[in-house]
């Protein structure tokens, strides 16, 4: 059935977006949840549920759209960056946006901005700009002529992440700020509360992931090689070009606010290819639910294990990412999926 | 009907194709031969739009229609006029076959990409004509050589050109997908009125499901013909630098190329 791999994957994130609302250092059981919302729409909400309802409000709800929107941005991509480049081992960050943003963020954060809103606007701003930037950069020193070819792409972005994130380190030595905050973003979290970050990163998914879903084809097509595709009718520098920016643009939101997130990027669509196939019109809206959810419960447990403490979900992307997308691959029965 | 005139292509510096001129009229096989490097590949890839053409014009269609010139023509609008057969290697493994033809279609899909009942019944029966219905639901990555091959011609049909093009599609198949393949390509283009342009190595193979050969050695253009115009051994042995005989074809009547020593 047609349906059934969206059935799944929504089911899925339903379940995740449940978890992450519950659990925190203090528990809301589900009852009390569906209680908080029900009075959104009644207008009367249930004596000694006050406390609740601030709690999601203020911080349980901004944070699982943030997460949630992180993990669609970085899956949907990176699924993106993988056709594009026909290569399983591209993830968002082949390019350079992650070392860029790094770049940008680590610079930001040498100056001790003041709590305004702008203020609070300056890392992520940073990052973002440096990360469009270093793409930019890398796909001009990339081009020949009218055409880009992928290995100089990969080529250049590679050697230019090596060089950004060398700068960064040099930065971060030589700061005199506090580096923690540094290394916070490079491993990737959410730290930064309330809905602004969602609500500012939340137009650029939009458009961004928009475009890539409904390139589906042509990055089906694309997997044929440049030629084929032009020859069954694709422009095919054209929506090459475009398919890049708009990866490159999702994921520099997604990166801004939430750090450097390793893993999800380059896991999920692998994981959805395993068990959906590879016919990238579903891929792409398969891998960007997929990754909402994976990320979703990454957080979750990012949050729990050492609570009160909160580990860098970069960290647990990768630890208990790995193994289970092992276990995926051992168990795969197509082979050769790819 | 295809009409290349006076095209010019280079890589860099270096002339790949020298003023060519050809005509590939409509319910003919025209071979393209010649040597290694001749340029065979790159007249086809000029053609369909993937290189760039430093002079020349490509024109399509009927006399009695305007003829249009492709090379100001995009991608999508070219790909209506004329498709191409690749050779079937490292074809993306995942695809069904069923799928992999459905991208005939591209250039009548709309921006989403949808297919209609339309497209989905022009796939079936671009599927019969190769004899490959029933590989409709294998994955490409099973497929043998001879029969990843048809798929890719079914693929081109499915995109209801007028022209064909095909680039060295027999290179990798035995003697007997060889013959069957080829048997298929004369007989679309004897039945079908299309015009099949294919960039052959096999001489023989060329002579004997050829209705027309050109022969282009160095990017120009020495000769075109019929078979036994083309093929005499004067000519094969100045273009390939290796003495050849030419004998009657023992139950065809065609010419029949043997190389008669070594260099």
């Amino acid at each position: 059935m047609r349906r059934l791999p969206y059935i799944w994957t929504l089911l899925f994130l339903a379940l995740a977006i449940i978890l992450s609302i519950a659990i925190g250092s203090v528990f809301i059981p589900p009852k009390d949840i569906w209680g908080v919302i029900a009075g959104v729409f009644t207008g009367y909400l249930p004596a000694g549920l006050q406390t609740s309802a601030l709690i999601l409000w203020g911080i349980r709800l901004p944070r699982t759209v943030l997460v949630m929107l992180t993990g669609a941005a970085l899956s949907g991509s990176g699924a993106a960056y993988q056709g594009l480049f026909r290569n399983p081992l591209a993830d968002p960050y082949l390019i350079g946006v992650a070392s860029g943003a790094g770049l940008g963020a680590a610079a930001a954060m040498s100056i001790r901005w003041p709590y305004t809103f702008w203020g609070l606007l300056a890392v992520p701003l940073a990052g973002f700009l440096a990360a469009m930037l270093t793409v930019l950069l890398v796909y001009s020193l990339a081009r020949l002529g009218k055409t880009v070819p992928t290995t100089n792409l990969i080529l250049a972005g590679v050697a230019f992440s090596a060089f950004a994130t060398s700068l960064t380190s040099f930065l971060m030595l030589r700061s005199t700020g506090e580096l923690r905050r540094a290394f916070g973003f490079l491993l990737g979290g959410f730290t930064q509360a309330g809905w602004n970050p969602a609500l500012t990163i939340l137009p650029f998914l939009v458009i961004g992931l928009g475009f890539l879903i409904l390139n589906g084809h042509a990055l089906n097509l694309l997997q044929f090689g440049d030629d084929q595709a032009q020859q069954l009718g694709l422009p095919v520098t054209r929506v090459k070009t475009l398919i890049l920016v708009a990866a490159s643009l999702v994921t520099a939101a997604a990166v801004s606010f939430s750090g450097i997130i390793g893993f999800i990027g380059l896991i999920v669509p692998h994981v959805m290819r395993l068990w959906f196939g590879a016919d990238y019109r579903r891929l792409l809206p398969l891998s960007i639910i997929g990754g909402a959810a994976a990320l979703l419960l990454a957080d979750v447990i990012a949050r729990s294990v050492l609570s009160p403490q909160e580990l860098p979900v970069g960290i647990v992307t990768a630890l208990a990412g790995a193994p289970f997308f092992l276990w995926v691959l051992r168990k795969a029965k197509n082979q050769g999926y790819w | 009907m295809l009409k290349i005139e006076g095209l010019t292509v280079s890589y860099g510096a270096r002339r790949v194709l020298r003023d060519v001129a050809l005509e590939v009229k409509s319910g003919e096989v025209t071979a393209l031969i010649g040597p290694n490097g001749a340029g065979k590949s790159t007249l086809v890839r000029a053609v369909s739009g993937v290189i760039p053409v430093v002079e020349g014009h490509i024109t399509v269609g009927a006399t009695s229609r305007r003829p249009y010139d492709l090379i100001t023509l995009p991608p999508m609008a070219r790909a209506r006029h004329l498709a191409v057969v690749p050779q079937a290697v490292s074809l993306p493994p995942a695809f069904t076959v069923w799928e992999t033809v459905l991208m005939g279609r591209t250039p009548y899909l709309n921006f989403l990409g949808q297919t209609s009942a339309k497209d989905e019944e022009l796939v079936r029966l671009a599927l019969q004509k190769v004899d490959a219905l029933d590989l409709a639901e294998r994955r490409v990555g099973e497929l043998s050589g001879g029969e990843g091959q048809r798929v890719l011609l079914a693929r081109a049909l499915a995109q209801s050109t007028p022209i064909l093009l095909l680039d060295e599609p027999t290179s990798n198949l035995d003697l007997h997908y060889q013959v069957t393949f080829m048997e298929l390509v004369r007989g679309l283009a004897h039945n079908e009125s299309l015009a099949v342009l294919i960039a052959l190595h096999d001489l023989n193979l060329a002579a004997r499901y050829a209705d027309w050969i050109a022969l282009l050695v160095d990017g120009e253009i020495k000769a075109s013909g019929t078979p036994h115009q083309v093929l005499t051994p004067e000519r094969i042995s100045e273009a390939y630098h290796l003495s050849v005989t030419v004998i009657p074809h023992p139950f065809a009547d065609v010419p029949l190329v043997l190389p008669s020593s070594q260099v």
